[in-house]
């Protein structure tokens, strides 16, 4: 079985280290690399009506940016040296749909950046790397 | 540009108020007479009763129609009602459609349209003229209601229009025009044209001056009398700086805070309730023998039976059309899923919200009893409150007997509800204007000028002539929606049967 590795990425200085990491690391045992970008979305929030009439519109603006000014730059910018890359966008709550990803495609291992943010925040909100190494399908690497 | 010189011509006008006090009095009467006499007619003729009866023919065209649904589709609303739920929930969502609009959003924005001063001061009209009884007929075209609202969600999803850039426009103009033409029915362009017109008044009366008329109300009751033009005035530069100026904030910050509001109200009442436990089995039997006896009020039984039936309408608004504009956004490949989600609107809004509301008047004592007889004193039509309010009064004098705070926050949360029901109505004002005169910049803001000058007549005018318009508005959408309900229903119902049929097979699963 071939090693997958998911990375999450938001375009963050952390997430770059993280795709770095991985990818260092598919190339050293011959694995392949997916870039994840979830945009955060519950399909319980509230809209007013001019928001829900044009909301598959911007559903399709939002995944054209995120693809041209997040996901594409990184795939230009880092050499993959014949390592096999690919990458998918998705909406939903954050670390949910990270794991959802890394069980769909069958990764070996999920890879994430740490931001460090304040510890009031992450006490109060929890963070995305702290929800995964609960929740992850996969063991999980939390890359500083 | 053009829009600052709208907010000078408003501020002008206001100046020239304030600055002439007596001028500022005379407004309102003259606002008052003006708006009566002009609509007096059109009133009359929807709320003419059966002859040699006190039964308009309007109230029970809405029955008729939602006992017709019910039948039809085989009481719908209770065997649908937990498949609604898991549709809520996102259980048969497919994961892949994240990031569109959900059941739910669809849902909480029509709720947010519906939810409103129909169940704070509509209810208290309802049970202040009819009885406590007008709950039970309340409560039963709450749930009958739910039928009509599932026939007209699902063709509003089914025949909406989706743009090449992907925004959709639905609602009952293009199910009209879209569904006749598919059965080879004639007549369904004009049917069209007219719900558009009598939306385009619905928008301006119940969706518009009704709102400003209430909130104007709960304004000056609490810090004073003052003349309702000035209340009228500044919801209308609100108003005019969201849908004009386009301050999504604060329509989103409205959104936002308007199912708290809901939820703070559904629990504020519960306390009420549970404080006054001992009294839940004499108020509901007071509802049940006020629904067959009317307990002495104006036109007895069927004196509470047509507030029952009017109130509910108005609130739940199934079968008037204006809830199938609002769900027609949603992400899904069945209409029919949208129809079942919608059902629950008309639960939440009469059978939930609205009876908690008749359930605190009636617990709290604020309709006064003829010891001798057990009957409601009346007194002009009305039955005599404790504190002598009326309409939302009424309401917040309930709440008060039993939280001392509770009209300041039903204050704010009455000019809430109001904001965003009129958010809403513009909305589907809007979309019966375009589908009338074509979309263009110009055209829009010539729409929603006049629906910010209707906030101010509305704040300014008495309760009886705007409630009397805006029930007649409404419910003249109502006559043309239901007239293409009955001939597009066998549509709804293959649907029906089709995802009900691959429920059974396994093709439709849930994802969850």
């Amino acid at each position: 079985m071939s090693i997958k590795y998911v990375v999450a990425c938001d375009g963050s200085p952390a997430s770059e280290r993280a795709v770095a990491f991985a990818i260092d690391h598919a190339r050293s045992n011959g694995g392949s690399v997916l870039l994840a970008h979830v945009l955060e979305w519950s399909p319980y929030s509230f809209l007013t009506p001019e928001e829900l009439e044009e909301r598959h519109k911007r559903r399709g603006e939002e995944l054209a940016r995120a693809k041209t000014a997040l996901v594409d730059p990184i795939l230009a910018s880092i050499s993959t040296d014949g390592v096999e890359i690919d990458s998918v966008i998705k909406y939903g709550h954050v670390a949910e749909t990270l794991s959802d990803i890394a069980t769909e495609a069958g990764a070996t291992q999920l890879v994430i950046g740490r931001t460090g943010q304040s510890s009031l925040k992450v006490r109060v909100f929890g963070s995305v790397a702290g929800t995964l190494a609960q929740i992850a399908p996969v063991p999980c690497t939390i890359v500083p | 540009m053009k829009i600052n010189k709208l907010y000078s011509t408003l501020a002008v006008f206001g100046l020239a108020l304030i600055s002439n006090p007596v001028l500022a009095q005379s407004v309102d009467e003259t606002v008052n007479q003006l708006f009566s006499s002009a609509t007096g007619w059109f009133v009359s003729f929807i709320f003419s009763p059966f002859p040699g009866t006190a039964f308009p023919w309007i109230v029970a065209w809405l029955v008729v129609a939602a006992t017709v649904f019910t039948f039809y589709f085989a009481f719908i609303q209770f065997r649908a009602f937990p498949l609604s739920i898991s549709l809520v929930k996102g259980d048969y969502s497919d994961p892949n459609d994240a990031g569109e609009v959900s059941h739910f959003q669809a849902l909480a924005t029509a709720l947010s349209g519906t939810v409103g001063l129909g169940n704070i001061a509509g209810v208290a009209v309802a049970v202040g003229i009819g009885g406590p009884g007008a709950t039970f007929w309340m409560i039963l075209a709450g749930l009958m209601g739910m039928a009509s609202k599932f026939t007209e969600c699902t063709l509003g999803v089914k025949y909406r229009n989706e743009y090449a850039d992907g925004t959709v426009s639905g609602g009952p103009m293009y199910y009209l025009t879209k569904g006749f033409a598919e059965r080879g029915l004639p007549g369904g362009r004009f049917l069209a044209i007219l719900f558009s017109v009598f939306c385009i008044l619905g928008a301006l009366g119940g969706g518009n001056m009704f709102q400003a008329n209430q909130a104007h109300q709960q304004i000056s009751g609490i810090v004073g009398g003052y003349p309702g033009w000035i209340t009228g005035v500044v919801f209308a530069v609100v108003v005019f700086a969201v849908i004009v100026g386009g301050l999504k904030s604060i329509a989103k910050v409205t959104e936002k805070v308007v199912p708290f509001m809901g939820i703070l109200y559904v629990l504020a009442a519960l306390v009420i309730l549970l404080v006054n436990a001992d009294k839940i089995g004499w108020a509901f039997g007071q509802i049940f023998e006020g629904a067959f006896t009317g307990l002495g009020v104006a036109g007895g039984m069927v004196g509470a039976l047509i507030q029952g039936f009017k109130r509910a309408a108005f609130s739940n608004e199934a079968g008037v059309g204006s809830a199938a504009i609002a769900h027609s956004a949603v992400r899904t490949k069945e209409p029919i899923t949208e129809g079942f989600v919608s059902l629950l609107e008309p639960f939440i809004d009469t059978v939930v919200i609205c009876t908690m509301t008749a359930l605190v008047i009636i617990i709290t004592g604020q309709l006064t009893i003829d010891p001798d007889t057990g009957n409601y004193i009346t007194e002009g039509g009305r039955i005599v409150t404790a504190t002598g309010a009326s309409g939302v009064g009424l309401t917040s004098a309930a709440f008060e007997s039993a939280f001392s705070w509770f009209p300041y926050v039903l204050a704010i949360a009455v000019v809430l509800f109001a904001f965003s029901t009129m958010i809403s109505w513009s909305y589907y004002g809007l979309k019966a204007w375009t589908y009338l005169f074509g979309e263009g910049k110009s055209k829009e803001i010539t729409f929603k000028v006049i629906f910010c000058i209707f906030v101010i007549i509305g704040a300014a005018a008495n309760l009886g002539p705007v409630i009397d318009f805006s029930d007649a508005a409404i419910f003249a959408m109502a006559v043309v929606n239901i007239i293409g309900l009955y001939c597009l229903m066998p549509i709804v119902k293959r649907e029906l049967n089709s995802y009900l049929d691959r429920m059974k097979s396994g093709e439709i699963k849930k994802f969850k």
